[in-house]
């Protein structure tokens, strides 16, 4: 074994937050998977590239989350019959699906045995990985079936129960295999992967300048954090500096995504534990908040407010003054409503002790934004590692300690409290001025990561810039990665009909985790 | 309890009459009358997501709010499709939910309706056919009616399933269940910004 100052390359990699990134060998690439798990790093995403073009090799790359910056372990191997490179799924377990879908896509394959695909189903041949650069974007195949080898218990009384993919609600596609003693659930195994679009190749298609509207549309309900993303990769990779305007109101965008989001999974929350005056109520304040998107930002949903260099349209002059007001209305209502639910035993019954993810396996799982901060875990980048204009305005991470339901729900209720105060705070600090700039053309095989703390956790998103202001290669990660398989254990010895209300506390992405 | 009822009584009726955003042969009050009289009951819909990014979703669920009140004017979501009259169907289609979305389809009874939603379900929007996507909705099943926006808003959707059904009352005796959209009907999403 070589020393790490002969064997390890490193340099500083563009992006919104401090980052480094380290080309490394077989050996130090578990090496250094190892120590960052001993510092307490978390794992933010992998990825594979297909660079057989410019240098006949094949790349993984894994990003990690340490405490004052990310790093970026690059691994190249030769283009081989079975490239292969050693899985850290032992230090990371989250790794495990990443792995199998850096498979699915690339045809390169981790060391950890298992092999069943992940992202591909049937719908396409297993000797066709759709992001090789040799792969045809158009082409598209018959779908077969093929079985998948759910992992099964075994013993007296045990039973399965398959749900999905289709589900009984106006909910995103998935299947979920229970194995159950009575109610009791002893199992949950997830397979995802129903709504894979297969984005990153569709990203292969289009230019710098129009991948920021794609990437808003990975997970429809985080569109302002993936917009954000991209535009911060585009905008390290080129240089380029975003308006002090326009990274105030992406920021207002952004927290009003949260509040959106949250009072949805609040009403929902509500009605899962059989209290519909929840959802009614916390529905039309969600109705309400879109209602204000529209007049301010121009949209319910704010799918192309952030663009690159700056955001689409600034805010009328009328516009912090009705927001101010809209925000104070929502603060009491919200307060209110949380009294009614707090003080509501039939709802405090089901939401207490159900689904309760210790902080342990929550730390050992690697669980990431609100799944961990509900399990006492302060991860929140908008905190521990803050990018403009969160360190001028000062954000505290806030947790719960408990894990469960209840805390989830808890913790909502906190967040739409400390987000209207940014909210606030970052029309106070408004500064004046434009809200565009030019986007400088970007030199090509420049790659670069942006990371944004949505309102479900980081989401990141590593752009390399192709010639002809084309874009070579996109990843999206979402932080849904991680936390479902937090699910899995937060279920455990559980009852059946606590699935929604558990599922729903968690409200994770299918479609941002899919691509 | 006290305060439930108290904020029950604050918060009084939200529901707004349906204000039809784009000039329909008849007014949204009309179509729900004819609704009814086709129907005789509630028109029972299963939401189907076949690959969508969930923006759709969101704004279908808020067909439910207190606002639009969807309930309250006789459409009403299952969770069957056996149960159904209609099918709304967000995309694009992917080709992991493909075969998903064709057994729902059959476990519809007849008659039945299918409305794609949104630019991907009407047309593929962003996400387009690749190898792991179909595109729009009407490539994979029948589709009666679509609905394009990114996502498109709730008064939108309830204004698409209100003439789908009200014009498959007075066509369905003409026409072959499962006419394909005009092909001309993508043109303005392919264009866009």
């Amino acid at each position: 074994m070589t020393s790490d100052l002969i064997n390890v390359q490193m340099e500083s990699m563009p992006s919104n937050l401090p980052c480094r990134r380290l080309r490394v060998g077989a050996v130090d690439w578990c090496r250094r998977a190892a120590k960052l798990r001993a510092g307490a790093a978390l794992l933010l995403t992998i990825w594979g590239a297909d660079d057989r073009d410019r240098d006949g090799r094949y790349r993984v790359f894994a990003a990690f989350l340490d405490r004052d910056q990310i790093t970026v372990l690059e691994h190249a191997m030769d283009a081989g019959a079975h490239p292969t490179y050693p899985s850290f799924v032992e230090f990371f377990p989250a790794a495990a699906r990443m792995e199998r879908a850096v498979f699915d896509l690339l045809g390169i394959s981790s060391t950890h045995p298992d092999h069943r695909g992940w992202l591909r189903h049937a719908g396409w041949p297993k000797s066709v990985f759709p992001l090789r650069r040799d792969a045809d974007a158009a082409q598209q195949f018959a779908a077969e079936t093929e079985p998948y080898a759910f992992v099964q218990v075994e013993g007296d009384g045990v039973h399965e129960i398959p749900v999905g993919p289709v589900h009984a609600g106006i909910i995103e596609p998935g299947n979920f295999r229970f194995s159950v003693v009575g109610e009791k659930v002893l199992r949950l195994e997830a397979r995802l992967g129903y709504t894979h679009k297969g984005i990153a190749k569709r990203f292969e298609s289009l230019s710098l300048h129009e991948g920021h509207r794609l990437a808003a549309r990975i997970s429809g309900d985080s569109a302002a954090a993936y917009a954000w993303a991209y535009c911060a990769a585009l905008e390290a990779a080129t240089q380029a500096a975003c308006p002090p305007r326009a990274v105030h109101l992406r920021a207002l965008a952004l927290e009003h995504e949260r509040i959106a989001n949250h009072l949805g999974d609040l009403g929902a929350l509500g009605n899962d534990a059989g209290f519909a005056f929840g959802l009614t109520h916390f529905s039309r304040l969600k109705e309400d908040l879109l209602r204000v998107n529209q007049s301010i930002f121009g949209a319910r949903y704010l799918m192309d407010f952030i663009v690159p260099g700056g955001v689409a349209a600034d805010l009328s002059p009328h516009a912090p003054k009705r927001l101010r007001a809209f925000y104070a209305s929502l603060e009491e209502d919200v307060a209110s409503l949380r009294g009614i639910y707090e003080n509501h035993a039939g709802v405090q019954d089901r939401f207490r002790g159900t689904g309760t993810l210790t902080a342990a396996t929550a730390q050992m799982l690697g669980a990431l934004g609100l799944a961990a901060r509900a399990s006492g875990i302060p991860q929140d980048l908008r905190a521990t590692h803050p990018w403009p204009p969160y360190p001028e305005i000062g954000v505290a991470a806030i947790t719960q300690s408990a894990g469960d339901v209840a805390a989830r729900v808890a913790l909502r209720l906190d967040e739409i409290f400390a987000s209207l105060g940014l909210c606030r705070a970052l029309l106070d600090k408004l500064p004046a001025g434009e809200i565009h700039a030019g986007i400088p053309s970007a030199a090509p095989g420049t790659l670069a990561l942006g990371v944004i703390e949505g309102w479900r956790g980081p989401v990141a998103i590593a752009l390399e810039t192709g010639p002809h202001g084309g874009i070579r290669r996109c990843h999206a990660h979402d932080p849904s990665w991680q936390n479902w398989p937090l699910l899995e254990h937060a279920i455990l010895g559980n009852i059946v009909p606590d699935f929604p209300l558990i599922n729903k506390s968690f409200n994770l992405s299918y479609s941002g985790h899919d691509g | 309890m006290i305060q439930t009822l108290k904020r029950i009584l604050r918060t009084g009726i939200l529901t707004e009459t349906p204000q039809p955003t784009a000039p329909a042969e008849s007014s949204a009050a009309q179509a729900q009358e004819k609704i009814l009289k086709i129907m005789g009951r509630a028109l029972c819909i299963r939401q189907v997501d076949a690959g969508s990014c969930n923006g759709c979703e969101l704004e279908i669920q808020a067909l439910n709010n207190a606002y639009y009140n969807s309930e309250g004017a006789g459409i009403k979501f299952v969770a069957s499709p056996r149960h159904a009259d209609m099918l709304l169907v967000t995309g694009p289609v992917t080709v992991n939910m493909e075969e998903a979305l064709k057994r729902t389809l059959e476990a519809v009874p007849h008659p039945r309706l299918v409305v794609a939603v949104g630019d991907c379900g009407a047309c593929g929007g962003a996400f387009g056919k690749n190898y792991a996507s179909r595109g729009a909705v009407a490539d994979v099943i029948p589709v009666d009616g679509a609905v394009q926006g990114c996502p498109p808003s709730p008064q939108a959707i309830l204004d698409a399933i209100r003439s789908v059904v009200s014009s498959a009352a007075t066509e369905r005796s003409s026409r072959k269940e499962g006419d394909a959209l005009p092909a001309s009907s993508c043109d303005s999403v392919q264009t866009r910004g």
